[in-house]
């Protein structure tokens, strides 16, 4: 976890496990942030949705292992520490959240609001894109 | 330094000079040519006239090879006359040239048989390059033409005449075609497949006169009957070109003789190539010619010794789908001769050995030419067959692909035409750095003559070469350790349906954003589309049919076939431009229309509201036909591109394929709709359809090439489904066509598609049926996604406000 643990945190009934497909992500609203929930076969496991390269939706990329693929330009994030995996130079991550499945049901461990508060956003240094293998540009 | 002077500028007298320089440069060299055109590979002419190569493609040495290497080049002069005591040449330019050792590479001269009117406006020969392009500027739609014999260059020459457009006629002297090469059997077998092509053959006609007022009309023959004719092509035979030795005072026969070091009766001049004669036999083929060069290149540079001893020679008929191999002699007539047969009217393929002794004395091939380098071999080698006896003409199936070429010894010769051995091959590769097929091309010449042996250049390059790049190109990604063809072959043969399973088998078990979308694609290949699609391992653009943005909405284009629509059409995309506020609509570069900046959310509704289906624009597979107006309104189009379009575009839309295809059709050469940059182009012209392939316009810029010309709409909607689907079956993911072709080599697409046998071309088209029958619009999923949450976001059960 990096976010601030000073904030207040509630955990949310959020949906039914089966609503997410195996290695697939899920996007869900919650408490101001847009979280990508992945189901990876033997957890779950959610980030902020957005790549820190350039905001890509990242419930939208695919499953390796435990990272995911931002279906963007290819960043890698690994789904437990939040950290892009291939981008040697530069350490950016995303924020992750608890999550956990009680009786058949996703639940997050979310921030609750005190004040004004805005998320946290991890700095952006590269403008590089990266391979894309299956990417199409357009007709 | 000695002079060194070399009458003919062909294939023989510099591949003789590339002999020389081999050795220590012992001679200042002026090389005369009558054709003005630098060395080119004659054999390939009739690629040239069948318009699968361009003059430019078939150069064999370049004005700077000339020039790197010094030597004096005197293009379009042509040498009159000898003098062996001064030892000068004259020109026709009036320049003398002294020399101290003469080469004469003149070759031959087309033989013209006395027939009265020959000299007629239209009548044409084919021998060079000039020849060729004479023949190119008179072809045409309804252009009739006769070739006067039906030997190999007669034969070439009229499926060549016969791709460009005309109506074509073989003339042939004798009761079967290519009778110095085939039996009366292989003969029948030819001449059935000439007329496959379309190509009318007329036996045992003697020419007596060539009709017409100045200008050909027509052929008369000593039967009494004539043909109606627009040009006539006299391709019935060659005979060395020996006047220069002769009037020089040389002995001559047939042919110029020389003894088994190259030499003439004169001590300072030499001869080589067609021109020459030796042992009583002349030769007009390329593997004798390059052996001749190298004995004289040791005799001329001082270090006499080789002997030229004959030449085992083969000859192999050029035309796409018609495989003709002949060696050796392949008469029965000598006693203790056997002959060893095999026939199947049906596939269309005779093969005939003969043997004498238990060693091979000749062979015939027609329809199946596969095993000739064996035979080439066995006659070279002499071999004592009696152990192969029983599978003479049944090769065992080979333990894997590699093992032919491990197995070979290094004497034995690979490319036949040039007479480069697998021992010199390796030799380049160890001693020269030779590590593509580029420069062993230009290191050892393999490969550069009729280019049938490219393959086996290639499989010794990976075999020695750890580098070799189709190797390392080959490994898919570092999940699974393996190439996509060796994947294949796994998928197929284990039975595996899913991309998990595949992970789980061969690989990681993890799978990246580059195995998984390839293994996708290839699970969907290998099944026809009967799979367990696993939508996990596939781009978000294939989970939800269509193209994401750079800020995680999507565009989506609705299928227009053959780029054209209706009023109703139109109002429908306006109306769901509005209702959902799309903020761009635009024309794209595929003559349709795509909504931009749609959310995900929306698509299933944006689909419903268009009523029209997928475009498939998003993903690797078919996007579209552009078609120009074609016959309906069009005051130029000669055949219907529009309607042809349309029907392509429906046979192959909702299909998946390596990476995308995109297709063109125009209605005359105008090429409005740009087919020639096409993955597939249909070009019409007067009569005949041109199917191209492997076109591009994008990040690289390549004309297509020409798969086959055909006659009717159907049968180019045909041969463009069976390079479809075999692009699909063989291509690597992510490999567009053109570099698809330029890795396999178009010749090879031809042979295993349009001209593969009918049971191969069945399997394509059967696969290619089973794969359209499961194929759906994907864009029905709009009424029952795959998954419940597939187009939505998660509603949460609790909110938490802030």
């Amino acid at each position: 976890m990096n976010y601030d643990n000073s904030e207040t945190k509630k955990w949310v009934r959020i949906t039914e496990a089966e609503n997410i497909p195996l290695r697939e992500g899920r996007v869900v609203q919650m408490a101001g942030h847009d979280i990508a929930i992945f189901n990876l076969g033997n957890r779950f496991v959610a980030v902020e949705n957005k790549c820190p390269h350039r905001g890509g939706p990242l419930a939208d990329g695919i499953v390796s292992g435990r990272s995911v693929v931002c279906p963007l330009h290819a960043w890698k994030i690994d789904l437990e520490s939040g950290q892009v995996t291939n981008r040697l130079e530069e350490n950016p991550c995303v924020k992750t959240f608890a999550i956990t499945v009680r009786d058949g049901v996703v639940m997050l461990e979310v921030p609750v609001p005190e004040e004004h508060h805005v998320a946290l956003q991890p700095p952006c240094i590269s403008q590089n894109a990266a391979r894309l293998p299956a990417m199409s540009a357009g007709d | 330094m000695n002079r060194l002077v070399v009458v003919g500028n062909g294939m023989a007298g510099v591949a003789c000079v590339e002999q020389i320089l081999k050795h220590a440069p012992k001679f200042d060299v002026t090389v005369f040519g009558d054709e003005t055109h630098v060395n080119y590979n004659r054999i390939l002419l009739s690629s040239v006239l069948a318009g699968e190569k361009s003059a430019d493609d078939i150069v064999l040495n370049s004005l700077e090879w000339y020039e790197q290497n010094n030597i004096e080049l005197r293009l379009g002069v042509r040498i009159t006359r000898v003098e062996p005591i001064d030892k000068t040449v004259t020109a026709d330019d009036g320049s003398v040239t002294s020399f101290d050792k003469l080469l004469l590479a003149t070759g031959s001269n087309p033989l013209l048989p006395p027939i009265e009117g020959s000299e007629k406006d239209g009548v044409h020969v084919f021998r060079n390059l000039d020849d060729t392009r004479a023949l190119l500027a008179r072809a045409g739609q309804r252009i009739k033409a006769v070739v006067i014999g039906g030997g190999l260059l007669g034969l070439e020459a009229a499926r060549g005449l016969q791709v460009q457009g005309c109506e074509v006629t073989v003339v042939h002297l004798m009761d079967t075609l290519m009778e110095r090469q085939l039996d009366f059997t292989g003969g029948g077998y030819l001449k059935s497949k000439m007329e496959c092509l379309g190509v009318r053959v007329l036996l045992d006609r003697s020419t007596s006169a060539i009709l017409g007022n100045g200008k050909v009309e027509g052929v008369a023959f000593k039967d009494g009957t004539a043909i109606d004719a627009d040009i006539v092509v006299i391709a019935a035979g060659i005979r060395p070109n020996v006047e220069l030795a002769r009037n020089a005072g040389l002995q001559v026969n047939r042919g110029i003789v020389v003894n088994d070091f190259m030499e003439t009766s004169h001590p300072d001049i030499f001869a080589v190539g067609e021109c020459v004669e030796h042992n009583g036999l002349c030769y007009g083929l390329v593997a004798p010619l390059l052996e001749q060069g190298k004995i004289l290149a040791a005799t001329i540079t001082g270090n006499k010794g080789p002997r030229y001893e004959g030449t085992v020679t083969a000859a192999k008929l050029k035309i796409m789908g018609v495989d003709v191999f002949s060696a050796g002699d392949f008469s029965e007539k000598s006693p203790g001769t056997d002959a060893v047969r095999y026939e199947d009217a049906a596939l269309g393929v005779y093969k005939k050995l003969t043997l004498r002794d238990g060693k091979l004395t000749g062979a015939i091939l027609v329809g199946d030419t596969t095993d000739s380098h064996r035979y080439m071999d066995w006659l070279r080698t002499q071999e004592d067959l009696a152990p192969y006896r029983k599978q003479l003409l049944f090769p065992g199936p080979s333990e894997d692909a590699g093992s032919d070429i491990a197995e070979m010894p290094d004497t034995k010769v690979v490319c036949g035409c040039i007479g480069v051995t697998k021992g010199a091959i390796i030799e380049a590769i160890h001693k020269k750095g030779v590590n593509t097929l580029a420069q062993l091309k230009e290191c050892t010449r393999a490969s550069t003559g009729c280019g049938s042996c490219t393959e086996h250049c290639q499989q010794l390059l990976k075999a020695v070469v750890p580098e070799f790049r189709e190797e390392s190109q080959n490994i898919l990604c570092k999940c699974l350790p393996y190439g996509e063809e060796k994947l294949r072959d796994l998928v197929r043969g284990q039975r595996i349906f899913s991309v998990q399973e595949v992970l789980d088998i061969y690989g990681n078990g993890l799978g990246c954003e580059i195995c998984k979308p390839a293994l996708s694609y290839m699970m969907d290949v290998v099944w026809c589309g009967d799979h367990d699609e696993d939508r996990s391992a596939r781009f978000i653009n294939d989970r939800v049919h269509a193209n994401i943005q750079k800020d995680g909405t999507f565009s989506v284009v609705p299928r227009m076939r053959g780029g054209v629509t209706s009023a109703k059409e139109l109002r429908r995309i306006a109306d769901v431009a509005e209702k959902y506020n799309v903020p761009m609509v635009k024309v794209t570069g595929s003559q349709r229309i795509d909504l931009l900046g749609v959310k995900k959310s929306d698509l299933p509704k944006i689909w419903a509201d268009l009523g029209m289906a997928s475009g498939q624009a998003y993903t690797k597979g078919v996007r579209m036909v552009k078609t120009c107006v074609g016959t309906d309104f069009c005051r130029f189009g000669v055949q219907d591109s529009t309607k042809a379009g349309i029907e392509l575009e429906r046979r192959l839309e909702h299909l998946f394929t390596p990476a995308k295809v995109k297709m063109g059709a125009v209605g005359c050469p105008r090429n409005c709709a740009e087919a020639t940059v096409k993955d597939i182009g249909l070009i019409g012209q007067e009569g005949t359809w041109q199917v191209v392939v492997g076109g591009a316009a994008g990040k690289k810029v390549r004309k297509a090439d020409l798969l086959i010309t055909v006659e009717s709409t159907e049968e180019a909607l045909q041969a463009s489904t069976l390079f479809f689907q075999y692009y699909r079956e063989n291509a690597n993911f992510l490999e567009r066509t053109y570099d698809f072709i330029e890795r396999v080599g178009i010749e090879k697409v031809r042979r295993e598609t349009v001209y593969a046998p009918l049971a191969v071309q069945q399997g394509l088209r059967e696969r290619l049926r089973k794969s359209k029958r499961l194929a759906r619009d994907a864009w029905l999923e709009g009424d029952e996604p795959r998954h419940p949450t597939q187009f939505v976001q998660i509603e949460p059960i609790e909110k938490v406000y802030r």
